[in-house]
């Protein structure tokens, strides 16, 4: 277990009190000045050296992403814009940031604008915590009455605003580009990528965006070191990364930890055991609802980092973990995680528009064991089809936690769906079924 | 995707009160100048909380004026975002989360509540016209699971039983204690918590 000096996030469960006062004698403001006078380069050099990857979910390195600023200012003036557009089922780390640690999250707005030169920081909060953004705005409130914030921010020289941006319930803008849209007062549709955010961005302006938990860290690692953090976890995966384990389990928490740690240990230490005992477990998702759920059998030896779930064909994503016992329907929750995409669709694309509704149609029908036997192959498919061919990476997002249905719980689909809507078994023709010809009262 | 379209009865007027108009310049303000469309999404949140809960078409109206915008395209984001209500839903706004994490740990007992106490149908307003429920997808707190979110507080680690008090009490016209119901202040495991103990015992 990580050793509670290396925790980052020393208030995860607000013992101490998220105001500037507590904050302080926890080591968040000492010395922010001595760190800005290092230079823009030593900043981005030690983030890098730290190798830390974004939190969000698809874990880009930070430091690589801010060398994409450009070094001069030019006519158009650099933002940094911060997503706490926290929408994906299983994870619920960045409202605790926002509500027990918002100075971290602060001072390291206040770092990384300095490093890519951005003089106003937006943060895009989802429109539901409304009540945590509000404590976000009480500190930053409080940041500006002790000129933390404003001209020559807590004496570093640097002029520096900060605003929050509230959304109104849109999965898809956690996704970065739709969340710039979503910031101009747009629909919040992705945009096509190149060019990047880092040259043309918010505005059309150089813009720079990253998860709360991404930029929380930040202040911490430039104060004990990047080879302090890289010290953590192994090569290519360092540092503490805040778990969410949700779903059947004793304990349902939160709880910030190196990474690479066991999937086992994080459910059996912290949160209290699977509900019915480790036997009981059917699968697990490891990284929020868009990743590929694992069976029990590869849980026993998984480690939680980038990429040793990348080898089991997963993904880290935002480190969300739901557990699935032997007492739900597995089929059952992935039509849910279906229809969630569903619903969250944009509508840009047509693969996704179309095909998250079929994905979900399909599975429902699979959950009652109405489906045909062609359809199972169909669905995955369908998957085939959506992914990789939509603007943005919702398309992945929707097909691969039906593809890691598909991928480890076949056999149990097959089982329930024994309906042959033609005479000769396995016969593969598609237009057969269609859904009106299965619907039993045609 | 999900189909959105606006109350059939729709008021003539809508302007902002002195406190929303307020409100509304600090919000336009945040932007840079000429960016003032940037605002839309605030100021539609303003003008639904004034409006009990929903915005009318006047309303849209009101702010394509009031930013200078074509109302097309406030109309466009007023119908993608799904927190903007288009028609009425009562004092009380109860949104059920009923995604996977909370799904798998009960969720579906506190849609039997609220169809129990306000409605058989979600969005359809209870007999004294005071709140209705809706199924929402994930609400962002997966470890409180099951949870709803009432106007802006969250009701978090609940069951049957309490959901129905929670809705007695509005029902009543009172407003219930926001927060976790197996009184939790934090996300800790309950119980069985290992880290940070200094802390926790300081």
């Amino acid at each position: 277990m990580l050793k509670d000096q290396d925790r980052i996030f020393q208030n995860l469960y607000n013992d101490l009190g998220p105001d500037l006062t507590s904050s302080q004698k926890r080591g968040d403001w000492v010395n922010t000045k001595e760190i800005t006078d290092k230079g823009r380069d030593w900043i981005i050099n030690e983030i890098k050296d730290s190798q830390l990857r974004g939190r969000g979910g698809a874990g880009f390195p930070t430091g690589l992403k801010w060398s994409f600023a450009p070094k001069e200012v030019g006519s158009r003036p650099h933002y940094l814009v911060i997503n706490g557009d926290e929408s994906e089922p299983g994870t619920c780390k960045d409202r605790d940031i926002l509500r027990f640690e918002p100075h971290k999250l602060i001072e390291g707005c206040l770092i990384a604008s300095y490093a890519i030169q951005a003089h106003v920081c937006y943060i895009y909060i989802r429109g539901e915590y409304f009540v945590d953004g509000q404590k976000l705005q009480a500190a930053i409130d409080e940041a500006y009455e002790k000129k933390l914030l404003g001209k020559n921010a807590a004496g570093t020289g640097w002029d520096l605003d900060i605003y929050i941006h509230y959304g109104a319930g849109a999965y898809i803008c956690g996704e970065e580009t739709a969340l710039l849209e979503s910031i101009e007062g747009k629909k919040g549709q992705p945009r096509l990528k190149p060019p990047f955010p880092a040259l043309i961005g918010l505005y059309g302006c150089p813009t720079i965006i990253n998860n709360v938990e991404t930029i929380a860290v930040v202040p911490t690692i430039l104060r004990r070191g990047g080879k302090w953090f890289a010290s953590l976890g192994r090569e290519k995966n360092t540092g503490t990364k805040i778990f969410c384990i949700s779903g059947n389990v004793n304990n349902p928490c939160n709880v910030e930890e190196e990474m690479n740690i066991p999937l086992k240990e994080l459910i059996e230490v912290h949160a209290g055991g699977v509900i019915g005992g480790w036997d009981n477990l059917q699968a697990v998702i490891p990284g929020g609802s868009s990743m590929p759920l694992i069976p029990k059998d590869k849980c026993e030896t998984l480690t939680m980092d980038f990429d040793s779930l990348m080898a089991e064909k997963s993904g880290l994503g935002t480190a969300g973990v739901v557990v699935i016992n032997k007492d739900q329907d597995i089929i059952k929750c992935m039509a849910r995680i279906a229809r969630f995409y569903k619903h969250e669709s944009c509508g840009q694309c047509t693969p996704c528009r179309e095909g998250s509704g079929w994905m979900w149609r399909m599975l429902e029908r699979m959950a009652k064991g109405e489906a045909s036997k062609d359809e199972i192959d169909m669905l995955g498919d369908v998957t085939k089809q959506i992914e990789g061919h939509t603007i943005c990476a919702f398309g992945e997002g929707s097909s691969w936690p039906v593809q890691g249905l598909l991928r480890h719980f076949k056999d149990e689909i097959k089982k329930r769906n024994k309906f042959d809507p033609i005479v000769k078994e396995n016969k593969n023709i598609p237009y057969l079924v269609d859904q009106h010809l299965l619907d039993k009262n045609a | 995707m999900s189909l959105r379209r606006p109350a059939k009865n729709q008021p003539e007027n809508f302007e902002f009160n002195p406190s929303s108009l307020e409100a509304a310049k600090s919000i336009v303000a945040k932007y840079p100048e000429g960016k003032q469309q940037s605002a839309v999404m605030a100021l539609l949140y303003i003008a639904q909380k004034q409006n009990e809960n929903w915005i009318p078409l006047a309303a849209m109206k009101y702010i394509a004026k009031f930013l200078n915008m074509p109302y097309i395209k406030v109309y466009e984001v007023a119908t993608f975002y799904s927190m903007y209500n288009l028609s009425p839903v009562g004092k009380y706004f109860i949104q059920v989360c009923t995604t996977t994490p909370c799904m798998i740990r009960g969720a579906n007992k506190l849609v039997e509540a609220c169809k129990e106490k306000i409605s058989e149908d979600e969005s359809v307003l209870s007999n004294d016209k005071s709140c209705s429920w809706m199924e929402v997808e994930c609400l962002g707190a997966c470890v409180n699971a099951p949870m709803m979110q009432i106007n802006d507080d969250y009701y978090e680690d609940l069951d049957k039983e309490k959901t129905l008090k929670i809705l007695d009490k509005i029902l009543n016209g009172e407003k219930p204690t926001p927060g976790s119901y197996r009184g939790r202040i934090n996300n800790e495991p309950e119980n069985n918590r290992k880290t940070l103990m200094d802390l926790k015992n300081a």
